[in-house]
């Protein structure tokens, strides 16, 4: 008996038992600590099967379908499900190159190995029922039916966004949204995302090794069904829309129409705009970054983004708060000769002789702003300047200029109206008077808004006081009525009374004046140009308007970038637009074919 | 004495015998859940894997009777006879045998049963290095060519068996053998000899498995730890930690900020390691301070080793040999092959949690997810269905049961039931530690089977009579044979 080796038992048994303690501490990790082994048996066990429901549909305030949906499928797979397989028989039906399919493929794995990842998407309906012959071929791929946006005009991209897939942001941010789903992005799609998406169903299966579906979970208790996206009537008039983008082709520009009463945006048009259907589906990948490459930048929403100086299309809104502030009457003349002189500077006139309110609007007079805009900040009222502009700028704001306006359309820019504070920093509190910021009373100077803005300040003139927040959205499938703030009225706090004299020197402006070009036979049309100095080149073409004078049915501005002055081309294409709205034939055909063939691209200076 | 010939019921060790009825009830239940299928529910449905083990099992006590009612020393005296059995069988299976899986080890008498020698082999090795190693004049505790010859008769006996599974090839089975290391430490094998192997293979397997940081940088916490425990002087030991950690900073900020060429991280551990590793060999040398010396001479060699095999590998060896080695390792990067099964074999004991899903509520287990979960992979069904729980007490079990049989081995006054004795605690704990460690990815999946619990006759009934000879053995614990 080798008894000088029985205290070996305890090494032995030591060495034993540690191995058996690592081995516990390691189970006691996988099992109790790390998770993830959890959700893997989940997700190996789980097949969640989503029905997505059809999104929902967009009509023109004439029920004219502009968006809908075409069927398109994807080709998905469960990597670690899919054993060898013939690749170049599938690659061939789908039409792809063998590298192709292996990158894709190969992300699929990166992205998890157990899960479902779509390989190949958007496949054409001859593709699919060739592919769905040979499916049986293909063990751990599926098809998914899904849909695809369609638009069915060359119109109104801006107005109407686009879809695209769920980015990683925003997958992280709104648990809703998994990788592969769809979200609109700008204009419509964006703001009645909840409302159009409707909402995903899941089924939840339980699956075998084989992914052979062994049963529903729980009895389908945890199984939810979908609900297909309501239909929208937009406010847009698909016609006028596209009638606009016509007179803006080949320049740089926006167009906005409001119904005044209601606040429906009737057109809204960025110019250059881009083909809706180009960012469509898989082709979004290439046409994306060449729309954001060029140098017109036609993404850009002009109409709701782009700051132009209001010019003299902000006259009447200077004229109306003097009006309500009692510093001028409708009688009020001020000498004119030529211009307002501060120290050796003149703002000039065009015109010469004293004029009244209306006559002073009617001829665009620089020098009656001024003088009026001089003695409104130098009001006896108001203790020091810096507290009449206070009051000035609440009162310009009350038009809903220098303000987010909070339409229902994104991205929707406030403009720059600056507070007092500014000018105290600027130039030193109390250092500052009227003639400091004469330019204002002009709307030139440090004041700039987006033309929708300028188009809801002259609906606020056609409504004589009030406006109702512009919108994109007249229903709501299944809605008794849109959100309460497009119905109610934003008040100005200027009487109406002291709305008519404004309004004659508007309707003098197209009848005697600079607007003459926006006559529109038998209509009473009443409007203002505007020419905002453009320190690039040549002045942008400013017109705003609205018609008929009495009970108004449209409000319209129109922009048109390195046009010149108002009258050239931003009124004779709000005429037309007026017109072709009103009347629906437009009785210019000279007019409008000039405006047509006007190309504002070609490099000017 | 008062046992012999008479009632051998009294002298069993009836906690052995307990522990072994446990597990082998535990792995039946197991399997049923493994194999269960709502349209066979009847648990003697002889189609199925359960029904079938049923008969496994009862077949196994007909043997345990037999085995029972042998003389203990007719096992000492037939061992070499029955080694020398199982040496024809599996010289004989790699002609006759049928090949299943790429390995020629089975015997298929008829389509339902069938025999693994392989199985036999391992308690007839043991009797016979048993029978081998109890000789009067067997020592191996020293380096004289006495002590040299023994070991390589000892060793032989082990080889030839080994060398014939090698052949069909079951590489899981040769395997088996190399825990009888154990059984010559017991016998006299000095421990720096066990402790060099272990440490060597540990070495050369996580140098192929792991990263090199990571084996560098585990083999100098290691040695540090070791020394710092042996030693336990803490301020001298904490001075040589901030020497090294010195080093490793001034060549890390040199490499990082000041060379053109980065090298890798694992290069400036070695560098730094090896540099201050030597300077304080020197010292060590000088002051004569032994444990220093031998952890850094351990230190060195280790690493010189770790650099060596991966040289080796990357250098030298063709794809092809990589390829071999790597597929021997386990680490095969084929997600549908072994890692896949690694995987789902996690994913089940993982989502056990603590208590478990509950018998039969495993949905891994349920829906296949976890390949061959019925043989080798069973232990995924304890872990998805009785949790943290389950798996410790099963370990905790079959540790008891190892610990038993030696400390009974220890008991033993006939030098061959305590040798005997060890070979079947080693080879059981073998089997667990490779078994239950490839099911929780800290083993490479070698396909060997956990004892009393895993599916199959063969495996049950040899590691039944290998456990019962070492009872029968025990119930005569004071012949000497």
């Amino acid at each position: 008996m080798k008894q000088y080796n029985s205290h070996k038992i305890y090494n032995i048994s030591a060495i034993f038992i540690v191995i058996g303690l690592i081995y516990i501490c390691k189970l006691f990790y996988i099992q109790v600590i790390d998770t993830k082994y959890k959700m893997s048996a989940d997700n190996n066990v789980f097949r969640h099967v989503i029905d997505y429901p059809a999104r929902g549909l967009v009509f023109d305030r004439n029920e004219k379908l502009l968006v809908y949906n075409e069927s398109s499928y994807d080709l998905v797979a469960i990597p670690n499900k899919v054993p060898p397989f013939d690749t170049t028989d599938l690659c061939n039906i789908l039409g792809i190159s063998l590298e192709t399919f292996r990158a894709e493929f190969k992300k699929a794995i990166s992205y998890a190995p157990y899960k479902e990842s779509v390989i190949h998407k958007q496949i054409t309906k001859q593709r699919y029922s060739y592919l769905q012959e040979k499916m049986y071929k293909f063990v751990g791929f599926s098809v998914q039916e899904r849909s695809a946006r369609r638009y069915e005009y060359n119109a109104a991209a801006h107005v109407l966004g686009y879809v695209r897939e769920a980015g990683k942001d925003l997958i992280e941010k709104n648990s809703y949204y998994k990788p592969g789903d769809y979200v609109g992005i700008a204009g419509i799609e964006q703001s009645y995302e909840e409302v159009l998406r409707g909402k995903k169903g899941q089924k939840i299966y339980v699956v075998d090794v084989k992914n052979r579906i062994q049963g529903s979970y729980m009895n389908g208790s945890f199984d939810t069904a979908a609900i297909v996206g309501k239909n929208i009537m937009s406010t847009l008039d698909i016609d006028l829309q596209m009638y606009g983008e016509k007179l803006m082709q080949n320049k740089i520009g926006s167009i906005v129409a409001i119904e005044p009463s209601t606040g429906e945006i009737l057109a809204l048009i960025s110019s250059p705009g881009y083909d809706p259907n180009l960012l469509v589906g898989s082709d979004i990948s290439i046409n994306y970054p060449a729309l954001l490459a060029d140098k017109y930048k036609p993404m850009y929403n002009r109409a709701i983004m782009a700051y132009y100086p209001p010019g003299s299309t902000f006259k009447p809104i200077n004229a109306l708060i003097g009006l309500q502030e009692g510093i001028i009457s409708a009688n009020t003349a001020f000498p004119c000769n030529g211009g307002f002189s501060i120290g050796s500077h003149v703002v000039k006139c065009h015109h010469a002789g004293s004029l009244d309110l209306t006559t002073a609007i009617q001829h665009s007079c620089n020098a009656y702003f001024c003088y009026e805009f001089s003695k409104l900040i130098s009001d006896k009222k108001y203790h020091r300047a810096d507290s009449a502009y206070s009051n000035w700028r609440r009162r310009v704001q009350a038009f809903g200029l220098g303000i987010k306006l909070n339409s229902d359309l994104p991205q929707e820019k406030q403009g720059i109206i600056y507070s007092k504070d500014y000018y105290n920093k600027f130039y030193g509190e109390g250092r500052w008077s009227a003639f400091t910021i004469i330019s204002l009373s002009i709307g030139q100077g440090e004041l700039s808004f987006t033309p929708l803005q300028i188009c809801n300040a002259c609906a606020t003139i056609a409504n004589r006081g009030y406006y109702v927040i512009p919108h994109i959205v007249k229903k709501i499938e299944g809605q008794q009525q849109i959100d309460s703030r497009f119905i109610e009225h934003q008040e100005t706090g200027i009487e109406q009374k002291y709305f008519a004299p404004v309004i004659q020197g508007m309707r003098e402006v197209c009848e005697l004046g600079t607007g003459r070009a926006a006559q529109v036979p038998g209509v009473i049309v009443c409007g203002k140009t505007g020419t905002a100095q453009n320190p690039h080149g040549k002045d942008h073409s400013i017109f705003e308007a609205f018609a008929p004078m009495d009970n108004p049915k449209i409000a319209i501005a129109v922009y048109v970038e390195n046009g010149g002055f108002g009258s050239q081309y931003a009124a004779p294409i709000a005429g037309l637009m007026i017109e072709k709205y009103l009347n629906d034939t437009i009785s210019r055909k000279d007019v409008e074919a000039r405006m047509f063939n006007a190309n504002l691209l070609t490099p000017q200076n | 004495m008062k046992h012999r010939g008479g009632n051998i019921f009294l002298s069993i060790d009836w906690l052995t015998v307990f522990l072994y009825l446990l597990l082998v009830f535990l792995g039946w239940l197991n399997i049923y859940s493994a194999v269960y299928d709502e349209s066979h529910s009847s648990i003697l449905s002889m189609s199925q894997r359960y029904g079938k083990q049923l008969i496994w099992i009862g077949i196994s006590f007909i043997i345990i009777t037999l085995v029972m009612v042998i003389q203990a020393r007719v096992y000492s005296i037939f061992a070499y006879i029955v080694y020398g059995i199982a040496i024809l069988a599996l010289f004989l299976v790699l002609f006759l045998g049928t090949k299943t899986n790429g390995a020629r080890s089975w015997f298929e008498i008829t389509s339902n049963f069938k025999f693994q020698p392989a199985e036999f082999a391992k308690f007839a090795t043991a009797l016979a290095l048993s029978k081998f190693m109890s000789n009067f004049d067997f020592d191996i505790s020293s380096f004289n060519s006495q002590c040299v010859n023994n070991l390589f008769k000892a060793i032989l006996i082990l080889a030839i068996p080994a060398g014939l599974i090698l052949c069909q090839p079951d590489m899981g089975s040769v395997l088996v053998y190399t825990s009888l290391i154990f059984v010559f430490y017991r016998e006299g094998l000095p421990g720096f000899w066990l402790w060099l192997i272990v440490l060597a293979v540990l070495i050369f397997v996580s140098t192929l498995i792991f990263s090199l940081n990571f084996v560098i940088g585990g083999l100098f916490i290691l040695t540090f730890i070791g020394y710092t425990l042996y030693k336990q002087k803490i301020v001298s030991s904490l001075i040589g930690l901030g020497l090294y950690l010195f080093t490793f900073a001034i060549f890390f900020i040199i490499n990082h900020w000041g060379l053109q060429d980065k090298y890798q991280l694992h290069y400036i551990m070695l560098a730094s390691i090896m540099l201050v590793s030597f300077v304080l060999l020197g010292y060590s040398f000088v002051k004569r301070h032994n444990p220093l010396k031998y952890s850094l001479i351990i230190l060195i060699g280790s690493l010189l080793l770790v650099f060596s095999v991966d040289f080796i590998f990357h250098n030298v060896m063709t794809a092809h040999q990589q390829t071999l080695i790597n597929v021997f390792l386990g680490v095969e990067n084929d997600p549908q092959g072994t890692e896949y099964n690694v995987n789902q074999s996690k994913i089940a004991i993982g989502s056990g949690g603590l208590t478990g899903k509950g018998f039969l509520d495993g949905t891994q287990t349920k829906f296949n997810f976890v390949p061959e979960q019925a043989t080798d992979f069973i232990f995924c069904t304890v872990g998805e269905e009785w949790g943290f729980v389950g798996c410790t007490t099963i370990i905790l079990l079959f540790l008891g049961l190892i610990i038993r049989i030696m400390y009974l081995a220890e008991q033993q006054r006939s030098a061959f039931s305590r040798i005997y004795g060890y070979c079947v605690a080693s080879i059981l704990f073998l089997h667990l530690a490779i078994n239950v460690g490839m099911t929780i990815g800290m083993v490479p999946v070698i396909g060997i089977p956990l004892p009393f619990f895993s599916y199959g006759g063969s495996s049950l009934w040899s590691f039944t009579t290998l456990l019962f000879i070492f009872i029968r053995l025990d119930a005569s614990r004071d012949e000497q044979l």
